[in-house]
C-alpha cells in the first residue's frame, strides 16, 4: 500500500495564527513536524526573526521554552496530539519555575480518524494537559482560531502559566490516504 | 580521571560575567553551589533530560552570553536526541559538558549505558557538533574552559570524572526564585 498525502484548499487560519504570533512577539518555535502545522512552521522557517527549532521529540520543546524565557525571549511548541503524551514530565519544569508556556497542538485520533493507533493519545490530551495544570481552548472553527491563541498568549506571558490551544482534526480537515 | 568538585571549580574559576551556567539535576546542581552561589547557575532539580535544551533556549535568546551546560552522563542519555537538535542549531555560545562516571549517582551508583556502550562524544559528533572534546586530565580540563570562554562553534566534552561522592550541598530550591534570579542576572548584563 502506498500512502500519499493531498492538499486540501490551502485555509487562512495559519496565516493569521502565524500574524497573531508575530503580533505576541514569539521568538522560538520549537516543532515536532505534523500536516496540520505544515503552513505555520513553514511561515516560521521563512521569517528571519523566528528561530525555528525542530525537535526530535516534543519534551525538548518544554524545556528550550523555558531556556528561551530565561533570556528574556518568548516561545512557542508546536506539536502534534501525541506528542502532548512526551511531554508530561517536562511539564515539571514549566509549573515548578512558573515559566510561560504556550503549546499549539494538532488534533489527531477523533474527527474521521483513519488511523486507530492515534486514538488512545489523542482521547486523553485534554486530560492529560489539564493534569498538568495547563489552560486547554479547544477550536473546531477557523474564526475561533486566533481568539483563542489570544487568550492563550496572555495566560502564559501575562499570567506565567502553561496554555495551550487544541485545533481539532475538524479544523484542519481529514488527513487523505491513498490506497 | 578528575575529581568532579575539582573539576568544576576549574571550569568555573575567574568565571567571566557573561558565563550562564546550567547544571543537570543531581549531583552536577550540587557542585555548581560548591563553586559558589551565583545568580547566573539556573540549579535543576527535577527535568531530567532538559538540561541541554533549556541551555539551547538560553543561548539562542542571548547570542551574546555564554551558556555552559554541566550535566551527567545519565541525564545526557535520557535527552540524547537533543544532541542532534543542538546539532542543527549550532550555537556558538553553547558548551554542554558532561560529567561522565558512567553511574547513575543520585539512585545509589547504578551503571549507565555510558559506562559500557555509548560513546558520547561520538554520539555528539554524529550529530554534527564537531568539536567533541574527551577530557581525561587536568591540562584538558584547562583547554576546555578557554575553550568553552572563546568557541565560535558549539563545545561538547565528556569529563571523566571518578564516581567518588561528595558531601551533598544544596542550593535554592525554589525554582521561581531560581528562575526570577537567573532572569534579573540577564536584565543586568542587558542594562
Amino acid at each position: 500500500m502506498t500512502i500519499t498525502e493531498t492538499a486540501a484548499a490551502t485555509p487562512s487560519w495559519p496565516d493569521q495564527l502565524f500574524d497573531t504570533l508575530k503580533r505576541a512577539d514569539i521568538r522560538q518555535v520549537g516543532y515536532v513536524p505534523d500536516a496540520g502545522h505544515a503552513r505555520l512552521i513553514a511561515r516560521c522557517k521563512a521569517d528571519p526573526q523566528i528561530r525555528d527549532v525542530v525537535l526530535t521529540t516534543e519534551e525538548e520543546g518544554i524545556a528550550l521554552a523555558a531556556g528561551a524565557w530565561l533570556g528574556g525571549q518568548r516561545a512557542a511548541l508546536l506539536m502534534q496530539s501525541s506528542g502532548v503524551g512526551n511531554c508530561v514530565n517536562m511539564m515539571s519544569l514549566i509549573r515548578a519555575c512558573r515559566f510561560p508556556m504556550l503549546m499549539l497542538v494538532t488534533m489527531r485520533g477523533e474527527w474521521e480518524e483513519f488511523n486507530p493507533w492515534q486514538v488512545p493519545m489523542g482521547s486523553i490530551v485534554e486530560p492529560t494537559l489539564q493534569l498538568c495544570d495547563t489552560n486547554v481552548t479547544k477550536v473546531t472553527e477557523p474564526d475561533q482560531v486566533v481568539p483563542a491563541v489570544q487568550s492563550a498568549l496572555q495566560i502564559a506571558f501575562g499570567d506565567d502559566r502553561p496554555a495551550a490551544v487544541l485545533l481539532s482534526q475538524r479544523l484542519i480537515g481529514r488527513k487523505v490516504w491513498v490506497k | 580521571m578528575l575529581e568532579r568538585r575539582a573539576a568544576m571549580a576549574t571550569l568555573l574559576a575567574d568565571r567571566p560575567k557573561e558565563l550562564f551556567v546550567v547544571p543537570g539535576l543531581g549531583s552536577c546542581t550540587w557542585d555548581t553551589f560548591a563553586a559558589g552561589d551565583d545568580d547566573r547557575n539556573f540549579y535543576l532539580w527535577g527535568a531530567m533530560g532538559g538540561a541541554a535544551m533549556i541551555g539551547l533556549g538560553l543561548a539562542l535568546a542571548q547570542p551574546k552570553l555564554r551558556v555552559m551546560v554541566v550535566t551527567g552522563d545519565g541525564e545526557m542519555l535520557m535527552g540524547l536526541g537533543s544532541l542532534g537538535t543542538i546539532g542543527v542549531q549550532q550555537p556558538g555560545n553553547l558548551s554542554i559538558v558532561v560529567f561522565d562516571n558512567g553511574l547513575y549517582g543520585e539512585t545509589g551508583m547504578q551503571e549507565s549505558a555510558a559506562q559500557t556502550t555509548v560513546d558520547l562524544c561520538q554520539v555528539a559528533r554524529g550529530c554534527g557538533i564537531e568539536r567533541s572534546l574527551d577530557v581525561t586530565d587536568e591540562e584538558a580540563l584547562k583547554a576546555l574552559t578557554r575553550l568553552i570562554r572563546s568557541s565560535s562553534k558549539t563545545v561538547f566534552a565528556r569529563v571523566r570524572i571518578s564516581p567518588d561522592e561528595p558531601p551533598r550541598v544544596l542550593p535554592e530550591k525554589d525554582g521561581i526564585v531560581i528562575k526570577d534570579r537567573v532572569r534579573g542576572a540577564v536584565a543586568r548584563l542587558q542594562a
